[in-house]
């Protein structure tokens, strides 16, 4: 299980980023050397041991949409700092890092787009933007994403990859949690369908929030999935964690989620649910 | 009475009057000016002290030993309480409390949070932090208070959710996801009051309604100063505290600032310990008054309203 277990959580003083800028990278499950292009037909999967390399949220909207069109929303929306807060950083500085690195504005993307013709309301998470956390704008860019899906009456699909709330921005990052979920109460009763998709990691309040909304949730393969971190657990009871705690498997096995994807399936996955989920007709609550 | 470290000054000095005011008794010695001006230096020292806390010294406030407690409350205010159990699913979660009650003849539902005063009983209620059968018996008692039109009154106090191998394997992030959602759709009003430690989603898993008040030197935040002292200090994270309360803003007065809450409860000065009852009085008005507020409200109104609230938090530019 040594595999299982190395896979789910990720180690220490790895890069952010696990996209290999090279010719030739190293599968970090398995240490096989694989051609770039290679991995990047195959979805960036290690075509020996599966283990899914993290990817972009632009590579999902590739990956999932006809023809990888999105039409962007709200990608003017940029976080503040209504705490001015400061560590050995400030967060402004934090954030204009952040922005510069990874070419985003914010740690999700958000939009509409289709999915073999069926249109949905689409957010993806990144989590090289401060660890895909939830700070005000992706709380408010979820939110207007939903608020999309309920006024065209159309499904909503959030790919999760997320640490959890942003500290930086203190209490009003714990509150996206409420506002997100708050909007999720009316698509429920609305009964339009919400497709939740989580990958590699999706924790604590994004994970105690909208990504276990999800009328259906699909995990990729081997992610690390839970509500608390390891090393508080792992203070906190005084004993080692069992091997693949807290991952997809772990998951599916204690009822939490729907089924796991293989990244190439995931498209095909999300499309035939959508068939047996149509958006029933306004005001049969 | 226990002492905080910040209140050592004040501690001397209260001794050092009750000692000259026993001398004094004993000896039937006259010395009521002495005490006059011990005590008006004591009142100055207080004030210094408590109206200048620092965001960790209230945080310290709020975790006081002596600190009254959800069951305190409802002790001292709530007639024929009748304490429900369990989430019908797998365990009663000790960490909150339930059941229907009176106040001033008014049937309410309350729910609370739960911690214990000695070793035993704060085991017994897991210091306050409940597992996912916490927040699923807390749901439980919310759609019971729906179905028989009760409004729900719950009290906020917990140094987190509970981080456990079963609370992971039994869905404490589901746990808490669903209550946020659910908690949207309760068609009866919500009061919250936060009387002690809000942390995190722990909190905000029985947290979300129409009213959200907190008591003066309670806190609430996305993090425990330790928390987040441990995350960005490496070394000596101890160390840290102080600064890591006063980055976050975890203050009732700066969730107020930032649109989090509806309003403050004042304690007596020193905190709730120092006055059990009169902090009692306080939130009891608090509490009927919000339920006076809501309970005109049409059931579309109060959702909507409720939804509105939450959907209007967050701070961010747009370029």
């Amino acid at each position: 299980m040594e595999w299982f277990r190395k896979s789910s959580a990720p180690q220490k003083g790895e890069p952010k980023k696990e996209i290999p800028d090279g010719l030739w990278t190293k599968c970090k499950n398995c240490g096989e050397i694989i051609y770039v292009k290679e991995l990047e037909k195959s979805f960036w999967v290690c075509n020996k041991c599966d283990f899914h390399f993290r990817i972009a949220s632009q590579d999902y909207i590739r990956l999932i949409l006809d023809d990888g069109q999105l039409e962007q929303f709200d990608d003017n929306l940029v976080s503040d700092d209504p705490l001015e807060f400061k560590d050995s950083k400030k967060y402004t500085e934090r954030i204009k890092a952040a922005r510069k690195k990874s070419g985003l504005n914010d740690a999700v993307i958000t939009g509409t787009g289709n999915i073999d013709k069926k249109p949905v309301s689409i957010s993806v998470m990144d989590f090289t933007f401060v660890g895909g956390s939830m700070g005000s704008v992706v709380g408010e860019k979820i939110a207007r994403s939903i608020e999309r899906a309920l006024e065209k009456r159309i499904p909503l699909i959030i790919i999760s990859s997320s640490g959890g709330a942003r500290m930086q921005e203190g209490i009003l990052s714990l509150m996206q949690m409420a506002k997100t979920s708050a909007l999720l109460a009316l698509l429920y009763d609305e009964k339009i369908p919400f497709i939740s998709v989580l990958t590699n990691p999706t924790t604590a309040g994004v994970m105690a929030s909208y990504a276990s909304l999800g009328d259906i949730i699909i995990a990729e393969p081997q992610a690390l999935l839970g509500f608390a971190g390891q090393r508080v657990i792992k203070q906190t009871i005084g004993q080692d964690l069992p091997p693949g705690f807290q991952s997809s498997e772990f998951f599916l096995e204690h009822g939490f989620i729907d089924f796991i994807s293989h990244r190439k399936d995931l498209k095909r996955n999300i499309s035939l649910a959508l068939d047996y989920m149509a958006v029933q007709p306004p005001g049969q609550k | 009475m226990q002492y905080l470290d910040f209140e050592k000054p004040i501690y001397e000095l209260e001794k050092k009057i009750s000692e000259l005011k026993e001398f004094a008794d004993g000896e039937n010695l006259e010395i009521s000016n002495e005490i006059k001006v011990l005590s008006s230096k004591l009142e100055k020292l207080q004030k210094d002290i408590y109206k200048k806390l620092s965001r960790w010294q209230r945080v310290k406030i709020a975790r006081h030993p002596q600190r009254p407690y959800s069951l305190d409350y409802i002790g001292y205010f709530v007639d024929d309480f009748i304490e429900l159990h369990g989430d019908r699913g797998y365990a009663d979660d000790k960490a909150i409390i339930m059941g229907f009650g009176k106040i001033d003849d008014r049937k309410v539902f309350l729910v609370g949070q739960q911690k214990g005063r000695d070793v035993k009983q704060r085991q017994f209620r897991n210091f306050g932090m409940c597992h996912p059968e916490g927040y699923r018996k807390a749901l439980r008692g919310f759609t019971l208070a729906d179905r028989f039109n009760l409004p729900v009154v719950i009290f906020i106090d917990t140094p987190g959710a509970y981080p456990g191998i079963g609370a992971e394997e039994r869905g404490q992030a589901e746990a808490i996801a669903r209550n946020l959602r659910e908690m949207c759709r309760i068609k009866v009003p919500i009061v919250i009051v936060v009387i002690g430690e809000g942390a995190s989603g722990g909190a905000l898993g029985v947290g979300v309604g129409d009213r959200v008040y907190m008591l003066e030197n309670s806190w609430y935040s996305v993090i425990s100063p330790e928390g987040c002292a441990a995350i960005l200090w490496k070394q000596n994270p101890q160390e840290k505290y102080e600064e890591a309360a006063h980055n976050l803003k975890v203050t009732a007065q700066d969730a107020l600032e930032l649109g989090i809450v509806d309003g403050l409860i004042d304690e007596p000065l020193g905190g709730a310990h120092r006055d059990p009852e009169s902090t009692a009085i306080k939130v009891k008005e608090q509490i009927i008054r919000s339920l006076d507020e809501l309970e005109g409200l049409s059931i579309e109104e109060l959702i909507r309203g409720r939804i509105g609230k939450y959907r209007k938090m967050g701070v961010y530019k747009e370029v």
